[in-house]
């Protein structure tokens, strides 16, 4: 037993290139395919097509351009206000699933497991596509609902049409959430259960003070891919904007707004401007929830 | 990801002799509570019965609605079907309109998931393995470099990419599609913490006694013992090139390179548009034959991504 120790600690501190070998194929694709891009949209953002010059060093005048953009503030704006109001409703219902059947109190677990992470499994253009249908007045499940109850849902109008897309990305992920929560819900220990069980505490206590507390950390990886997931909006938006042309706009969302400047504009610097002050602003605000959720965890 | 050791070290404090991945104490979890014998509560299984049902009705809505011609699809409740049975007939005008569009985008769909979701896992298995049993100088930088680039979302980096492609002609190409989807962030964190976990290093330690190479220990005895984090990342590799839009729709502007996603919107689009020519029914049939391989694959390997991705999450 003693020997096996050295040599673990003799043989941890013993570095060598044998690793590079496993390593090396992985941080040669990772560079040609994430580090380049990003390196090259720096290079284009500082730069500005002329008509007349050609390609013209402007420094940071495509990113002052930017801060004065009323569109890119919109659409910063819209995909805010909807990571507000659509994350924290899906990973509520994700958090609620979870633990029903982390709980052992219902029948057919396994099928509840299966059923709600079906839809993780559609790629989100057939979601888009299947949701168009259903919020369509042609021969949408809207319009039946609508005849029946004397309604007057327009889930495409541009007063609901946020919403309406809010309920698209919640349908394909909510199941995903919920099962990074209940595999980590799974692995508290069952000591925990005991001890909670022995000072009498409840079932909604328990959940508060011991189940809650233990999967923060997933909770917070959890956060984070909805809040970059909702920056980046942009499959569902343009599939529904074949039906709702007048309520999204070419500018909805940031991502919306760099594919329309470089594909319907030709203004590939300015994309490259746009894509990175996003990166950026994805990237801050992921950090501030890992910092804070990483420092209660540490309270 | 100060979380990812926070979590390490609190599991290596909470259970200092469970070696075994941590599927086997979620099984023993799963086992504690059962034998707390729990009631069973009509409340929560409704709860859960609405929440099926949220995520239900649109998949049985497709299904319905892939049995109906044309016609019916506008006269006839969308719940329930049509006069006529129309899905095999569907069926067979999805693979022939247009001379067979759709089995080319099917085989396109095909090509990129074997090659790029292939070429990800491998690419994602082989350097998480090398992270967690080496110790190399530049080991940090790589971290916080892959670190950081889960931060920068993949569509952010897409309008870069393809200028760039453009730039050496790779545009337009099935090139352009796969190599962006050979690199998988996600990947690379579940094989690393799964590794640590389910590969002992004193094997790999005993294998170097016989004379192992690492490559050989590494294809012999590690692969095998990594199967259920690999059939994970695999499966959502598959699903990610399955279910890619937004870059082949950037990349190819030849619609016999399209993958299923981006030719059926073009389907869609073509429905709804001006001059709409209406094949609504073509495009929901075909919404149902793509996802239905997706789906297959998860029902199949359920036993597999479930433990691999309790494994990861817990690490994460």
């Amino acid at each position: 037993m003693t020997t096996t120790s050295i040599s673990r600690l003799t043989r941890r501190t013993r570095r060598d290139w044998r690793g590079w070998a496993f390593v090396a194929p992985f941080m040669i694709v990772f560079a040609a395919m994430i580090i380049a891009p990003v390196v090259y949209a720096l290079y284009l953002s500082v730069f500005r097509q002329q008509l007349i010059g050609g390609n013209e060093f402007v420094g940071l005048g495509n990113y002052v351009a930017l801060l004065q953009d009323a569109k890119f503030w919109e659409s910063l704006g819209r995909v805010a206000l909807f990571l507000v109001v659509q994350v924290p409703i899906m990973l509520a219902l994700s958090l609620v699933a979870a633990l029903a059947l982390d709980s052992a109190r219902l029948h057919g677990a396994g099928f509840f497991r299966i059923a709600l992470f079906l839809p993780y499994a559609v790629p989100g253009v057939v979601a888009a596509l299947i949701w168009g249908f259903i919020y369509g007045d042609q021969f949408g499940l809207t319009a039946s609902v609508n005849h029946l109850l004397g309604t007057a849902l327009a889930p495409l109008t541009s007063q609901w049409v946020l919403g309406s897309i809010g309920n698209v990305v919640t349908w394909e992920f909510m199941g995903y959430n919920m099962l990074i929560f209940y595999a980590s819900l799974r692995v508290i220990p069952g000591e925990l259960y005991e001890a909670a069980e022995i000072d009498g505490a409840g079932a909604f206590r328990t959940v508060f003070s011991i189940k809650l507390p233990a999967i923060r950390g997933a909770l917070v990886i959890a956060t984070i891919f909805s809040i970059i997931g909702s920056f980046q909006l942009f499959n569902e938006p343009n599939l529904l904007k074949q039906l709702a042309p007048n309520a999204i706009t070419s500018y909805f969302t940031p991502n919306m707004y760099a594919y329309n400047l470089s594909f319907a504009g030709q203004q590939f610097n300015y994309a490259a401007t746009v894509a990175i002050v996003m990166g950026v602003v994805t990237a801050v605000i992921a950090y501030v929830v890992q910092l804070r959720g990483s420092r209660k965890e540490l309270r | 990801m100060a979380a990812l050791t926070d979590t390490t070290s609190r599991q290596a404090d909470t259970a200092p002799a469970r070696k075994a991945p941590s599927r086997a104490a979620a099984r023993n979890r799963g086992g504690a509570a059962g034998g707390r014998r729990a009631r069973k509560s009509p409340v929560l299984t409704i709860v859960m019965i609405v929440l099926v049902l949220y995520s239900l009705i649109p998949l049985i809505w497709l299904i319905v609605n892939a049995t109906k011609s044309q016609p019916d699809l506008y006269s006839t409740f969308g719940l329930w079907f049509g006069k006529d049975f129309n899905l095999f007939q569907n069926i067979a005008d999805t693979f022939t309109y247009r001379d067979g569009i759709f089995v080319q985008w099917l085989g396109n769909t095909l090509l990129y998931v074997v090659v790029g979701a292939g070429g990800a896992t491998l690419l994602a298995t082989v350097a998480g393995y090398g992270m967690a049993k080496f110790d190399f100088p530049g080991k940090r930088a790589v971290f916080a470099v892959v670190l950081g680039a889960i931060a920068v979302p993949g569509t952010a980096l897409a309008v870069p990419t393809f200028l760039l492609f453009s730039q050496v002609g790779l545009t337009n190409t099935p090139w352009a599609v796969i190599l962006p989807s050979l690199i998988s962030p996600f990947g690379f964190y579940l094989i690393w913490t799964y590794t640590v976990e389910a590969v002992p290093t004193e094997l790999l330690e005993a294998a170097r006694m016989d004379g192992s190479g690492e490559f050989r220990t590494f294809f012999t005895i590690s692969l095998r013992l990594l199967a259920p984090g690999i059939v994970t990342v695999a499966l959502f590799a598959i699903v990610a090139t399955w279910n890619n839009y937004f870059l082949p729709l950037i990349m190819l502007s030849d619609p016999t390179l399209y993958p299923l996603t981006v030719g059926l919107s073009q389907w869609s689009a073509q429905a709804t548009g001006v001059g709409a020519q209406p094949i609504f029914n073509l495009v929901i049939t075909g919404s149902l034959i793509t996802i239905i391989p997706i789906v297959a694959a998860f029902l199949v390997l359920q036993r597999y991504w479930q433990s691999g991705l309790a494994a990861g999450s817990v690490k994460q």
